[in-house]
């Protein structure tokens, strides 16, 4: 597939830049923007996707939050209205992997790399080998963190972050630059806040709202099943979605992307002063 | 520790830098974090002190400005600085923000030794 899409561009030679000379001769700006090895892997894994027409969301949260009983629960409620596949990027074992081909759906476990997040070279690699026919949304389960996985896009098209109950509401006012970048926050694990008084659903909400967020907000459980038709429903329209916007791309792109990432747009050469050794 | 992937690739832009404008050494290299950015300061010099090893960065500080993080209220127009966790206008209270700085890490100088 990457032999007519441009896999050949690397950062290595995305590198022929232009350097402007300033008047003086002094100070040298090089104007064209830079881009970082994952962001160009990000965007030319997001045109793989779109030109696949499939819908690709990243999930994540810290560990245990409920990403794969999420997925399970969204193939048993969800197989009659899309039909997914799923990156698993637990990069420890092969268990979420597993759960998720129980139920007959392909799951490709990333099993290289670095133990605290995904990066876009490793989902491309991943890519290749999934069979999209008849695939409508691709679901990315990061690794369990609230941390790095914020700071590496994917290629991905929307951020699901999960905050379950039982791990206190403080969580987005903790972790900005991650609940920042949220399309939709899922407060899960519903059926356990009996037992939890002290997670307060208003203070989730506000704590998002304080992040100038103002993306939905879900409450569900996978073990019960409450409020799986509501993410359900915002799922196929997300899908849809992506169908119309692949028809007039560009596609649309992670909230985050405008002004997030290792992107110099713009780069200062000092004047050149050679070592004096005297 | 992501700070070691965003530091290998800062290192290889800087590389290629110094390549393009056949440097001998570089001396200095000055980057923009924003404290929105995801990026730990300290973390990101510890990884440049391990990664630079070898490179034509290998004698090169690693100079760090901190970007404060600055929104724009669209409702009232007023212009703040703000706390990374409370992006909203903190005189109108509206949600509808634009963030002006504070997410990125830029690479904004790189300052060489080339033989004259
Ligand atoms: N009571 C209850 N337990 C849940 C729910 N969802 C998940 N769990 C349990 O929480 C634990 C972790 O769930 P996982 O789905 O493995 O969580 P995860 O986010 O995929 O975890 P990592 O991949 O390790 O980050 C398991 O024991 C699940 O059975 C829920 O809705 N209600
Ligand atoms: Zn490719
Ligand atoms: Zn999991
Ligand atoms: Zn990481
Ligand atoms: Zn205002």
């Amino acid at each position: 597939m990457c032999t007519t899409c441009g896999c050949q561009i690397t950062s290595g030679n995305e590198s022929q830049i232009p350097v402007e000379k300033s008047a003086d001769g002094g100070a040298t700006s090089v104007l064209t923007r830079l881009m970082a090895g994952n962001d160009l892997q990000a965007d030319h894994n997001r045109m793989h996707f779109d030109q696949l027409g499939v819908l690709v969301i990243n999930l994540m949260s810290s560990p245990g939050s409920g990403k794969t009983a999420l997925l399970e629960a969204t193939i048993v409620q969800g197989r009659e209205r899309f039909r997914m596949a799923v990156i698993e990027g637990d990069l420890e074992t092969e268990n979420d992997a597993l759960r998720i081909r129980a139920h007959g759906v392909q799951a490709h476990q990333i099993t290289t790399g670095s133990a605290c997040h995904l990066d876009a070279h490793l989902v491309h690699e991943a890519l290749h080998k999934i069979d999209f026919s008849g695939i409508d949304v691709l679901f990315i389960e990061n690794v369990g963190n609230l941390v790095c996985p914020a700071s590496f896009d994917l290629g991905h098209h929307l951020n699901v972050i999960l905050l379950s109950v039982a791990e206190g509401d403080d969580k987005p006012a903790k972790y900005p630059v991650m609940f920042r970048a949220a399309d939709v926050m899922l407060i899960t694990k519903t059926d356990l806040s009996p037992y939890l008084d002290e997670f307060s659903n208003e203070r989730a909400a506000q704590n998002l709202r304080n992040l100038a967020n103002q993306v939905p907000i879900f409450h569900l459980s996978a073990r019960n099943g409450e409020g799986i038709d509501v993410w359900l429903d915002w799922m196929e329209e997300q899908i849809q979605l992506q169908k119309q916007h692949v028809k007039n791309r560009p596609s649309f792109r992670p909230v985050r992307q405008p002004d997030a990432g290792l992107h110099a747009t713009r780069i200062l050469l000092s004047p050149v002063h050679p070592v004096s050794k005297s | 520790m992501h700070e070691l992937s965003l530091c290998d690739d800062l290192i290889r832009q800087v590389q290629l830098l110094a390549d393009q404008h056949h440097a001998q050494n570089i001396a200095r290299v000055t980057v923009s974090l924003g404290t929105l950015s995801g990026v730990e300061p300290v973390l990101l010099v510890q990884a440049f002190e391990i990664l630079k090893a070898g490179t034509a960065a290998s004698n090169a500080r690693l100079i760090i400005n901190t970007v404060p993080v600055r929104i724009r209220c669209d409702h009232c127009g007023r212009e703040a600085d703000v706390d990374p966790n409370r992006l909203i206008c903190p005189a109108c209270k509206s949600l509808d923000t634009q963030l002006l700085s504070g997410s990125e890490f830029i690479l904004s100088q790189v300052e060489l030794f080339v033989a004259s």
